[in-house]
């Protein structure tokens, strides 16, 4: 079944962090990767993100499930830069008929690449380590988000597994009615259009039922709510956001100090 | 404690002609307990919700007062209760525990109070995991009990039960029961509770209210009094009531063998036991073959693998006069071989109009012209949906979207027909008519298997019984 529960043991620092500390540790770092275009800061923070991997609880079979479709993405992202660069520079390492490969165009494509998996493996060290309640529960309290909007959504999110069981049901009920996507591309997104109308329906349906069973106990109502969990920023929460601070001037210090260091414009 | 009073109470859903209710005078006294009862459509969960103060400005138009303790109910949702009908769609939280605390963060109870109201509650319905447990690993029926302990923590002095067991399979149906009894019995709470299954909530009620179609007062008095008075008035408008016979229908013998499964198995990838292991079966014309068992004993698996509809790990289904095992027949050959009836007959819906619905797999199946109208035809007549041949399917209600599902597997004519569960969750009418529907077409010579929690269901029509447990067969009975 799909569900979005912590891939990680519940006892590790970061798995105990706040949510909102984790939150802005994850900006730190990613502005960091986002706003250096150098091949070496990227590469930094991502041997810091592996540094800090223990502290996490996570395992790493599971955490590598869950990255590798983002670390594909951020290849493609490579193997595009470097391929399609306006102009291929440097010493040309490859050439295939109308294709060249550059090497300053090579190391800027995987530059690029590294980025987009900084970002990505810290976004999903984040949320791997953090329970969506607790995210909910220091968003409405700690950054005043709307609860309406923030607890609407986490109750959504709920649904999520729900909805993906009933697709697999309504495919096969589509089955024994005899309708088949089969190999006729045609059919297949006939299929996929009335498929997705009848999860569409059933999932209106749920919606508004959901709001109606919130509603009666009290949700909407105009008296601000209490926390039966307080979420606030203690001690180890500061230092993971000021680590994650220093660490991410730190790959930026260091590249500069090397001279590798280039600014995105 | 809350009394209730609904004064000449008329509401209008937003773009219907008709309204749900009219002119509805009715007054329930502090501490009673009251069993609502109706026929569909009669407005019994409007009034649920008008006094849930659910029904919104912009969702109506309302003539007419809803009072409690003499005020308007809209601005005292805080003091009522209710647990709904689907236990999926109460549940907000991901955590037990922090799933009853919500309602009470709603109603802004101080942090130092909040636990020790949540383990009261969980405790008085018999809640038997840990607040921490994750709320999707839940049954039916615990996560019926979950919301019931959230809708206590509250302490509401007037709780709204709507059909708060209709969901859920004999075992969870009956936690929930025995909860509902055990939390009720002392809360000082006025009671209001929508139910067919009446017999199972008797013991919970001392006064019984029935409206008849467009929320018109039938009855009201002692339980006693009102089914000796009015039952069968009652049962015919969908009613359970206790003491009133079922209908039984002489079996025929049975045919030809029409479908038959090998040693039928099935392990999901990732799981560590079978979901069904090995079950053989033949299956003869004019013959119901009822599968029973609890949950998670492998009927429904079985249903999908003997319909062909999932490959199976292990055996085969196959049907007579066809050398290819069910599960590797196109989609289009396979609905003229064996129909299936899932559940939730929406699933099953693939166009926009009732007759292009049952036009659908004789079309697919390459069917002339004038033989799929005809079939079409005869199907709409057979069925009684002919009134609603231009109806989007979508649009019906419960009873005519089952009865089109029905139609709608046998349109192709298939020699076997496969049901999940077809009277769960009915009323005693659309039953009855279930029940009728499925015995013609059995003793015109379909074989038909069926798997059902619903020993009434058993009773009427099973010509042989085999019983699942944990993947297997424990037993087979006839009942010739």
């Amino acid at each position: 079944m799909l569900t979005i529960v912590p891939i990680c043991g519940p006892h590790a620092p970061i798995a105990r962090a706040n949510p909102v500390a984790k939150l802005f540790a994850v900006i730190a770092v990613s502005t960091a990767a986002l706003a250096a275009a150098d091949w070496l800061t990227p590469l930094l923070l991502l041997s810091a993100l592996a540094a800090a991997m223990p502290f996490t609880g996570i395992r790493w079979r599971p955490l590598l499930r869950r990255l590798r479709w983002l670390w594909l993405a951020a290849g493609a992202v490579a193997a595009g830069n470097a391929f399609f660069a306006a102009e291929q520079t440097g010493t040309i390492l490859l050439s295939l008929g109308p294709m060249e490969l550059g090497s300053e165009s090579l190391v800027n494509g995987v530059a690029l690449g590294l980025r987009v998996c900084v970002a990505a493996t810290a976004g999903v060290l984040g949320f791997a380590t953090t329970d969506p309640t607790d995210l909910a529960d220091a968003l409405t309290q700690q950054l005043r988000t709307s609860p309406r909007f923030t607890i609407g959504s986490l109750a959504a999110l709920r649904m999520l597994p729900l909805l993906a069981a009933e697709w697999r049901q309504i495919i096969t009920a589509r089955r024994a009615r005899g309708m088949e996507g089969g190999r006729n591309p045609l059919r297949r997104a006939r299929l996929l259009a009335s498929t997705m109308f009848t999860l569409l329906v059933g999932a209106m349906r749920r919606a508004g039922r959901l709001a109606a069973a919130m509603d009666a106990r009290g949700f909407d109502s105009e008296v601000p709510r209490t926390y039966a969990r307080v979420q606030r920023m203690r001690r180890p929460d500061w230092f993971l956001l000021a680590a994650a601070v220093v660490v991410s001037a730190a790959a930026i210090a260091t590249s500069a100090a090397l001279g590798v260091f280039e600014l995105l414009v | 404690m809350l009394s209730v009073e609904f004064r000449g109470f008329t509401w209008r859903h937003a773009g219907r002609r008709a309204p749900a209710v009219a002119d509805i005078d009715l007054r329930i006294e502090a501490g009673e307990r009251v069993l609502l009862l109706g026929p569909s459509g009669s407005g019994k969960s409007t009034l649920l919700a008008a006094l849930a103060g659910l029904l919104t400005t912009d969702s109506g138009e309302q003539r007419g007062e809803v009072l409690l303790d003499g005020r308007d109910a809209a601005a005292q949702r805080g003091r009522v209760g209710t647990l709904f009908q689907d236990p999926e769609t109460q549940l907000v939280m991901a955590r037990s525990g922090d799933d009853v605390a919500f309602g009470l963060e709603n109603q802004a109870v101080p942090r130092e109070a909040i636990w020790p109201r949540v383990h009261e509650a969980l405790e008085a319905v018999g809640f038997p995991y840990p607040p921490e447990h994750p709320t999707h690993a839940l049954s039916g029926g615990e996560q019926q009990r979950l919301a019931l302990a959230g809708v206590l923590a509250r302490r509401p002095e007037l709780i709204l039960l709507d059909e708060p067991t209709a969901n859920l399979d004999p075992e969870g149906a009956a936690s929930v029961r025995a909860a509902l009894g055990e939390a009720l019995a002392d809360a000082a709470a006025t009671l209001i509770v929508v139910e067919h299954r009446v017999a199972d909530i008797l013991n919970l009620v001392d006064r019984v209210i029935a409206l008849g179609p467009g929320g018109v007062l039938l009855a009201d008095g002692p339980a006693e009094a009102v089914f000796a008075e009015h039952g069968d008035t009652l049962a015919a408008q969908g009613v359970w009531v206790p003491g009133i016979p079922l209908p039984t229908a002489p079996r025929p013998a049975p045919g030809e063998p029409r479908l038959r499964g090998e040693s039928l198995a099935l392990t999901h990838p990732g799981a560590d036991r079978p979901a069904l292991a090995g079950v053989d079966f033949e299956l003869r014309s004019g013959e119901l073959l009822a599968v029973t068992g609890p949950n998670g004993s492998g009927k429904s698996t079985l249903a999908l693998l003997a319909g062909g509809l999932v490959a199976p790990t292990r055996g085969k289904a196959t049907v007579r006069g066809e050398r290819t095992a069910l599960h590797r027949l196109p989609a289009n050959r396979l609905a003229t071989r064996v129909g299936s009836v899932f559940q939730d007959p929406e699933h099953q819906f693939v166009t926009a109009t009732v007759r292009s619905e049952l036009a659908f797999a004789p079309h697919a199946a390459k069917w002339p012209r004038d033989r799929i109208d005809a079939r079409v035809s005869e199907l709409l007549e057979r069925l009684r949906l002919d009134h609603l041949a231009e109806a989007n399917p979508h649009t019906l209600s419960g009873g005519e979207a089952r009865r089109l599902s029905v139609a709608g597997a046998l349109a192709a004519a298939p020699g076997a027909l496969l049901l999940d569960e077809p009277t769960f969750g009915q009323d005693r009418r659309t039953w009855g008519e279930l029940v009728d529907l499925t015995a013609g077409i059995r003793d015109e010579g379909a074989a038909i298997m069926a798997v059902t929690h619903d020993r009434d269901f058993v009773e009427a029509l099973a010509t042989r019984e085999i019983a699942l447990e944990d993947g297997r067969v424990r037993s087979e009975t006839s009942r010739c």
